[in-house]
């Protein structure tokens, strides 16, 4: 690929605006993530006893919940990202691409 | 060729069930029953799986096929593919019995092998794909200096390849040899076999098909096995939780968290290097080379974290279920004392949970997917091995990219097979030792030699050959240096009384260890190549972002 047409796409604000707001996104979601997961991890390992505490009367604990709760949230986080990706996100790429040429 | 699949195939199958009839009797009882529904599904599957080898040897051709599939692979068979290839038998076993051990502890660590996954999708799976060709070496050395960085990257993914082989290979031949009552050289030999037959001939195309086939059976395996476990409980989670409680010497407090990760450092450092050092294994990287592009490598990553998940959860609950089932069993105890041994060693709960819930013929079903488990993952990992060996070091290094298809492509199945030779020696000389440190070796460099490099190569501008180099460097020694003082190789095997290194994780010191010194070094780094290396990365970031100038799917 020529320097050149690098070069248009860098000038090129579409190109801005789709580097902005996809790196907020994965930046965001990513954060998201990690602040879930090493809460988990200090609650495991710094006040173990919130996650002992039983769901009403039954035997399932918080602790159970929180874990699958993170799972959930991966999942759902994924999804978005990829929908939003995989619609937005690649239609503004294709605009790109195509005025680059 | 296709003769010398042929010729190949029939000996490895004669020799697969001659010595799986032949094979000694471990000494109980139960084992000898059970051997008839596990080895017609075991022949069943290296049946299947040498079938699809022969197909995909008609399709691979040049270098890209053999890498990549030629690209060609979709969003869900690669979805399927990857957890195919990260869901090792260490999972299937090795989480169930964490579970059914410590309860909630065994969770908290499953919930780490997990989380890394949604971080590689958001960060680094379209960047991948953009950059990428054949091996995450092609990332890293994009702009820096090729023979340098391809070194580095290739020392580094054989490293991880090799310490990754030789445990899979190992539990391999411990597993094969409990569950079909074969000796554990022929078991090392046959998996060795397959898996150099599948890479040799099939490349990326059929070793993407072991891991689709293998993620199949895992989650339809896991699933009818859930739904057994979950009726003995009238399908309610508190019940079986109640049960467990019941039964579990620790009692209420396997529902929250125990002793196993009460000190933080080592939870800490545990976490980081399971979380990034999924994102620096060579075999899971290349898995996004075999797709056309960023869309379908965004796709594949969002299948295999939901199958990842699921499948992880499935794990958990059985592990659960297994308190309560196997727990109470006499006929799952070393001479039928219940809390005593359990037969076949402590990897084995969802083993006998299996026979508690559907009999010989689900005992038989389980054993040959944890058969099929391995297969898949050490294909993985011969693949990724060889092409580091091919790719970078030969075609790359030596070479100097002058080498000719052809000759890459005989490279990387002589390197398939030497890699594959030297694993089942290996396996066969480290049969009787200890191994849990070379699973914190392998995440453990992957989080701090590969990972760093590949990181900073794409999202810092400043980062400079000298930089990467000696970060990388830096990651590697510090992880090995820490892995042998510490407890897993000093005290364990080493024998000595008190490890230099209390932690047998060593990721949180070894990573920002490689990445402070690529900073560092990079910053102080004013030699011309650096000034040009820092300009290459504005076209690099053009391409990452919008994949113009990507590795395209090649056409068949």
């Amino acid at each position: 690929m020529s320097k050149l047409t690098y070069e248009r796409i860098r000038a090129n604000p579409k190109f801005q605006e789709l580097v902005a707001k996809r790196t907020k996104m994965s930046w965001l979601f990513a954060a998201v993530v990690l602040g879930a997961y090493y809460s988990f991890i200090a609650l495991v390992a710094f006040a173990p006893q919130v996650l002992h505490v039983p769901l009403g009367s039954g035997r399932t604990t918080w602790g159970v919940i929180a874990g699958v709760s993170i799972v959930l949230l991966c999942w759902l986080l994924t999804a978005l990202y990829v929908r939003r990706a995989n619609t937005e996100f690649d239609a503004i790429n294709n605009e790109i691409l195509r005025e680059s040429l | 060729m296709n003769r010398l699949i042929a010729a190949l195939a029939v000996p490895t199958l004669l020799l697969a069930s001659a010595a799986a009839y032949a094979g000694p009797a471990l000494g109980e009882v139960e084992k000898q029953a059970m051997n008839v529904p596990a080895i017609a599904m075991f022949l069943a599957i290296v049946a299947v799986t040498l079938g699809i080898t022969y197909w995909a040897a008609t399709r691979t051709r040049s270098a890209a096929d053999f890498y990549t599939a030629g690209g060609g692979i979709t969003g869900l068979q690669n979805g399927l593919a990857i957890a195919g290839d990260y869901m090792s038998a260490v999972t299937l076993l090795g989480l169930s019995s964490m579970v059914y051990a410590k309860g909630f502890d065994g969770f908290v660590y499953t919930i780490g092998f997990f989380v890394g996954w949604p971080i590689i999708l958001f960060l680094m799976a379209e960047r991948l794909r953009n950059l990428g060709k054949f091996t995450f070496a092609d990332i890293a050395s994009y702009r820096l200096d090729q023979t340098k960085i391809r070194s580095f990257a290739a020392l580094g993914s054989l490293t991880v390849c090799c310490f990754y082989l030789i445990t899979q290979m190992v539990g391999a031949g411990q597993l094969i040899q409990l569950l079909f009552g074969l000796d554990y050289v022929y078991a090392v030999v046959v998996v060795g076999s397959l898996m150099m037959i599948y890479v040799t001939f099939g490349g990326m195309l059929a070793t993407t098909w072991v891991q689709i086939i293998k993620a199949c059976l895992l989650l339809g395996g896991g699933t009818v096995m859930l739904l057994l476990a979950l009726s003995k409980f009238g399908f309610s989670f508190d019940t079986m939780a109640a049960r467990a409680i019941e039964v579990h010497k620790d009692g209420i407090k396997i529902m929250g968290p125990g002793t196993l990760l009460s000190d933080p450092v080592s939870a800490v450092s545990l976490s980081l290097g399971l979380m990034f050092g999924t994102a620096g294994l060579p075999h899971i990287l290349m898995r996004f080379f075999t797709v056309a592009d960023a869309k379908a490598a965004r796709k594949s990553v969002l299948y295999a974290t939901g199958v990842i998940g699921y499948f992880f959860m499935v794990v958990c609950t059985l592990g659960l279920a297994a308190v309560s089932i196997v727990g109470t069993d006499p006929q799952f105890f070393e001479g039928g004392k219940i809390g005593g041994k359990l037969i076949g060693g402590g990897n084995m709960p969802i083993m006998h949970l299996a026979k508690a819930l559907g009999g010989d013929v689900m005992l038989g079903f389980l054993s040959a997917v944890a058969f099929a488990t391995i297969l898949a993952v050490v294909a993985g990992l011969v693949l990724a091995g060889a092409s580091a060996v091919s790719h970078d070091l030969f075609a790359n290094v030596i070479m100097k990219g002058r080498a000719s298809e052809r000759a890459e492509v005989r490279a990387s199945k002589i390197a398939a097979m030497t890699l594959g030779t030297i694993a089942v020696l290996l396996a066969i000389l480290f049969e009787k030792q200890n191994l849990v440190f070379m699973v914190g070796l392998t995440f453990g460099v992957a989080a701090s030699a590969n990972f760093p490099v590949l990181f900073l190569s794409m999202f810092w501008k400043g980062l400079t050959t000298r930089g990467a180099l000696m970060g990388g460097l830096t990651g590697l020694i510090t992880a090995v240096v820490l892995v042998i003082l510490g407890p897993a190789v000093w005290k364990t095997v080493l024998g000595n009384a008190q490890a230099l290194f209390p932690y047998d994780q060593p990721a949180l010191f070894s990573m920002p260890a490689a990445f402070l010194m690529a900073f560092l070094v990079s910053k102080m780094d004013n030699s011309a190549r650096a000034v040009d290396e820092a300009a290459a990365f504005d076209d690099q970031f053009v391409r990452a972002q919008t994949g113009l100038g990507a590795e395209g799917a090649a056409s068949h």
